[in-house]
């Protein structure tokens, strides 16, 4: 494994019972890149990014991120990474100011550079009006944006984000994507799942994970060309046809 | 018909599938019944008492024996002055003193009448008045023995008879409270919670767009429960007749039917319950503050309704728990039959109803 | 201790937020305090007498009228027929039957016996147990009565007899307030502290945000003292408004040192604590958490002493009170309301209570995974 990936992934593996949710993938991840992660639903993405954040044990195989062991140094890993799940993970009952506070003083910001982050960020989210106000009355894009930026709270070296873009509109997606591009000119990896294909040719370069396996890596261009396909959804759909797994 | 079946499998198959709530909701009736019926107990015994004797002689150490030699007395130990009585109460052990002053014997011999004092820790008001009531018959025996038994003239004896439990267990009393207590926490608080477990998730919103008819709907959400409270009646019963020895005196039909009935009547509750919170918090709130708390406070088998005030005795009547106490009481442990208790099924059947209308409307408004 | 500062600032945001935390805090103690200790009340009194007088005499009327006179007795109906009195009994409206047989006096000042009858409800037996003695008890001064009436006692002591005098310490108006309240206080203070710190967590757990929680270096020991304080400070706040309400209202001061008690609770508080965490650890929904904490509180509450005295259980049922937090609390409380116990008397209690919570904390400590 070379040191200069962001992520390298060997072999990992997570069974459940008798269930094989991730089987053997095999990856890496360059430093500054962004790399999409897609696959039907069910075919073990969250899982795996689950393992890489630390919070899910593997079953077996190898994974170094952001230099550290997966299973050594689990703990110093989450230094050096932002996680935006699934499902809103911002608490509701406190206030846009409270949850910056909140998340910057966990990953160890002084107040001084909490004060600092949180001016910057509301006015790169044009959100000074909604500061004081309890995260649970924003709508959903904005929700997700002020997300990603708590996930950025700490610049961490990697961020993964899980969905980020379920059930925004096209809009909000954009400038999402904004932020995205925004994060990885700044040397951030970024490491994104998502159903949107369109979202996938943004990416630098896409894995494809069918039943648990990873059955295609490449640059967008390469992937349409291996696949003479006109866009990443024919790409997508090509090989999500041979899935034997549904949900 | 066939979607209403579809329906009653899905509630199966929530409930099913989560093994730990199903472990309790089996387990709760059995662990009551166990507690109630073996551990917990009015009589008092085994009561950790010390002597004070300053005088040591025959009749004193003849008298710690006796006490000695019943049931209700262990002696922790035998102090050495006055002052050392506080110190053994507030350890916390010692419940009882007994006194005897020096001269003990000679002051009986010349005088024919002795004090003893029997100092008791009355934290306890009913453990301090049963423990002196103890060892003042304990001691009078000795009394009588002593005189030698011999007639008084103009002698009223009383016979007394213990009716329905003659040999007075408390698990008479407690049978029938723990079967409502049962009803009430699977059926009001799993209903309501389901229920508005459904509203938060969102999948209410679905089954009402669903061509269901509402009261369907509602039905169906309670069909597994009835049958998960009927196996608990089932094994309530069980448990009382052979482990406690409680025996059904009545009519079994009879006592399953009210059984049912208040089945019903704890569901409607929670359906009630279910239709006016929107929160699995607030719903759990409602169900212990405002369900369980009145049927252990009112139904009368933990404590005596007569004792309380007024406006509580009143409130008690809209408790169904009272009501349906009172039916099991009458069908299980006194053995009558239906026309002993027609008013108070008729008030439980009545309850019920308007529970049901209330809530089946509520439910319904919610629709539109 | 910045990220700790961080974390207990957060919790105490989201609690102060949250009406039904604020109304469980405040409205149970009220509730549970105000009126359940009205309806505990297990003095016997309001005992419900059906009297059967076949004999219709003197003596007869003026036995039930010194019945009546007691205080202990509602006469229910007086009548001539059993079985109507025995309705009575079947219809919970009386809960002893009282029989004067026919030849009640003839056969007293005749025969020098006479045997009355007495059947008695006997379904809560504690009940009649007591009332039948009180009841006997009336009978046997009556008998000394009409003794005196045909017989002149002599003055002096014939016979040899104990004067026994009993003395009720701590509690000498036998005040059962004074003894259940207290108890009463652990259980609410049992609750709020283990029910909350439950399903607070896994509410978090619910809504995903534990997960986030996850992925950040906080250690877990952090993320549960975060957790623990706020709902300590909870648990001795609804002490403290529990404390003040008995004074208010009962006017119950603790006989012993008030610092006794907050020393205890506060060790006690985090083995119970430790419990809602550890519930915590085990349960996936609010549902779930709430239920297992309802099934163990029951449990612990019911063989906790509250009600009947823990020396009367069975040995099985008292090894298991050696492992129950709560009734060690009730104990203390007690000891120290009403008996003025020092820290010294209850250093056992004490120790006791501070196994329970390294004991809890350690195991959901360990139960706690940051990682599946």
């Amino acid at each position: 494994m070379k040191e200069n990936f962001a992520i390298s992934v060997r072999e990992l593996t997570k069974r459940f019972n008798d269930f094989t949710a991730v089987n053997a993938i095999t990856f890496d991840v360059k430093q500054g890149e962004i790399f999409g992660f897609l696959g039907a639903n069910g075919a073990g993405k969250t899982t795996a990014m689950r393992m890489l954040c630390g919070l899910s044990f593997p079953t077996s195989g190898q994974a170094m991120v952001a230099g550290y062991d997966l299973y050594q140094d689990a703990e110093k890993i989450k230094k050096s990474i932002g996680y935006m799940s699934q499902k809103f993970s911002l608490y509701e009952d406190l206030t846009i100011r409270e949850n910056i506070r909140f998340y910057g003083g966990i990953y160890g910001l002084s107040d001084h550079e909490i004060k600092t982050k949180t001016e910057t960020l509301v006015h790169q989210l044009h959100l000074e009006e909604q500061l004081n106000k309890l995260v649970k009355s924003l709508p959903l894009g904005w929700k997700q944006k002020l997300s990603f930026s708590v996930a950025m709270i700490h610049q961490p070296k990697i961020v993964f984000l899980d969905e980020p873009t379920g059930g925004v509109d096209p809009v909000t997606r954009r400038e999402f994507w904004t932020l995205i591009y925004e994060a990885a000119s700044q040397g951030t990896t970024v490491f994104v799942t998502t159903h949107y294909m369109d979202e996938a040719e943004y990416c630098d370069r896409v894995s494809i994970m069918v039943d648990g396996r990873i059955d295609a890596l490449d640059t967008p261009l390469e992937l349409k060309r291996k696949f003479n396909a006109p866009s990443m959804e024919e790409v997508f759909v090509q090989l999500a046809r041979k899935a034997k797994r549904t949900e | 018909m066939k979607q209403f079946l579809f329906f009653i499998q899905k509630e199966f198959y929530h409930l099913l599938r989560d093994k730990r709530t199903l472990f309790i909701l089996f387990g709760m009736p059995v662990v009551q019944i166990v507690i109630f019926g073996f551990a917990l107990t009015n009589e008092v015994k085994n009561s950790r008492i010390a002597i004070l004797d300053q005088s040591k002689d025959e009749v004193t150490t003849s008298i710690i024996q006796q006490l000695e030699a019943s049931q209700y007395f262990d002696i922790e130990k035998n102090l050495q002055s006055e002052a050392d009585i506080e110190p053994a109460f507030r350890e916390g052990k010692i419940k009882l003193v007994v006194v005897f002053p020096s001269q003990f014997q000679s002051t009986l011999l010349h005088t024919n009448s002795a004090p003893i004092q029997v100092i008791a820790d009355a934290t306890d008001p009913n453990v301090a008045n049963t423990l002196t009531n103890y060892a003042s018959a304990i001691i009078l025996d000795y009394q009588n023995n002593i005189r030698g038994n011999q007639d008084f003239p103009y002698t009223i004896q009383t016979e007394m008879r213990m009716l329905y439990n003659p040999q007075m267990k408390g698990s008479y009393n407690f049978v029938p409270g723990v079967m409502a207590m049962v009803l009430m926490l699977v059926c009001a608080m799993m209903t309501s919670i389901s229920i508005v477990r459904e509203k938060e998730i969102g999948t209410m919103e679905v089954i009402l767009v669903s061509p269901m008819v509402p009261l369907r709907v509602v039905i169906a959400k309670m069909v597994p429960y009835l049958l998960l409270s009927m196996i608990n009646i089932g094994s309530i019963l069980v448990l009382s007749v052979f482990a406690l020895d409680v025996p059904i005196q009545g009519s079994l039909l009879l006592l399953v039917f009210e059984c049912f009935l208040f089945t019903i009547t704890s569901l409607a509750l929670g359906l009630f319950i279910s239709s006016v919170t929107n929160s699995q918090q607030t719903a759990m709130l409602i169900s212990l503050m405002g369900m369980f708390l009145p049927t252990i406070m009112f139904s009368g088998f933990m404590f005596p309704v007569e004792n309380m005030p007024l406006p509580l005795q009143i409130i008690s009547n809209i408790v169904p728990a009272k009501w349906f106490y009172y039916i099991v009481k009458a069908v299980m442990i006194k053995g009558l039959g239906f026309f002993s208790i027609w008013k108070e099924t008729l008030i439980l059947a009545g309850m019920t109803t308007v529970l049901m209308l209330i809530s089946i409307k509520k439910f319904k408004t919610r629709l539109e | 201790m910045r990220i700790l500062r961080i974390l207990l600032e957060k919790e105490f945001r989201q609690i102060f937020r949250d009406p039904a935390i604020l109304r469980i805090i405040f409205m149970m103690p009220m509730i549970q305090l105000l009126v359940l200790p009205m309806a505990a009340d297990y003095e016997i009194k309001n005992v419900n007498v059906a009297v059967v007088d076949l004999d219709h005499s003197t003596y007869s009327i003026q036995l039930v009228n010194k019945v009546k006179a007691s205080g202990y007795f509602n006469l229910v109906d007086y009548n001539e027929s059993f079985e109507k009195s025995l309705e009575y009994v079947e219809h919970d409206q009386a809960d002893i039957v009282l029989q004067i047989p026919a030849s009640f006096e003839k056969d007293l000042v005749r025969e020098d016996k006479a045997t009355l009858f007495m059947a008695l409800n006997a379904i809560n037996g504690v009940k009649a147990n007591l009332g039948g003695a009180y009841l006997r008890s009336i009978i046997n001064d009556f008998n000394r009565e009409v003794r005196l009436d045909w017989v002149q006692l002599p003055r002096v002591n014939p016979q040899p007899t104990f004067q026994i005098s009993s003395i009720n310490w701590f509690n000498p108006l036998m005040n059962y307030k004074i003894f259940m309240v207290p108890g009463i206080l652990v259980v609410l203070v049992t609750m709020v502290g283990s029910f909350l710190t439950a399903l607070n967590i896994v509410k978090e757990k619910e809504v995903g945000t534990i997960e986030q929680i996850n992925v950040t270096p906080i250690h877990k020991y952090q993320f549960i003292l975060g957790k623990l304080i706020p709902f300590w400070v909870l648990g001795l706040t609804t002490l403290s408004i529990g404390l003040t309400l008995e004074w208010i209202f009962y006017g119950i001061v603790p006989v012993g040192n008030l610092s006794t008690i907050y020393i205890f609770a506060a060790v006690y508080l985090l083995g119970v604590l430790g419990l809602g965490l550890l519930i915590s650890t085990y349960a996936q929904t609010q549902q779930q958490a709430m239920l297992i904490s309802f099934f163990l509180i029951m449990i612990f509450i019911l063989l906790g002493g509250l009600y009947t005295s823990i020396e009367s259980m069975p040995v099985w049922a008292q090894v298991f009170t050696k492992f129950n937090p709560v009734s060690y609390f009730i104990e203390v409380i007690r000891m120290v309301v009403l008996k003025g116990s020092t820290l010294y008397d209850i250093r056992f209690h004490l120790l006791a209570a501070a196994a329970f919570a390294v004991v809890l904390n350690s195991w959901a400590i360990v139960n706690y995974k940051k990682r599946s």
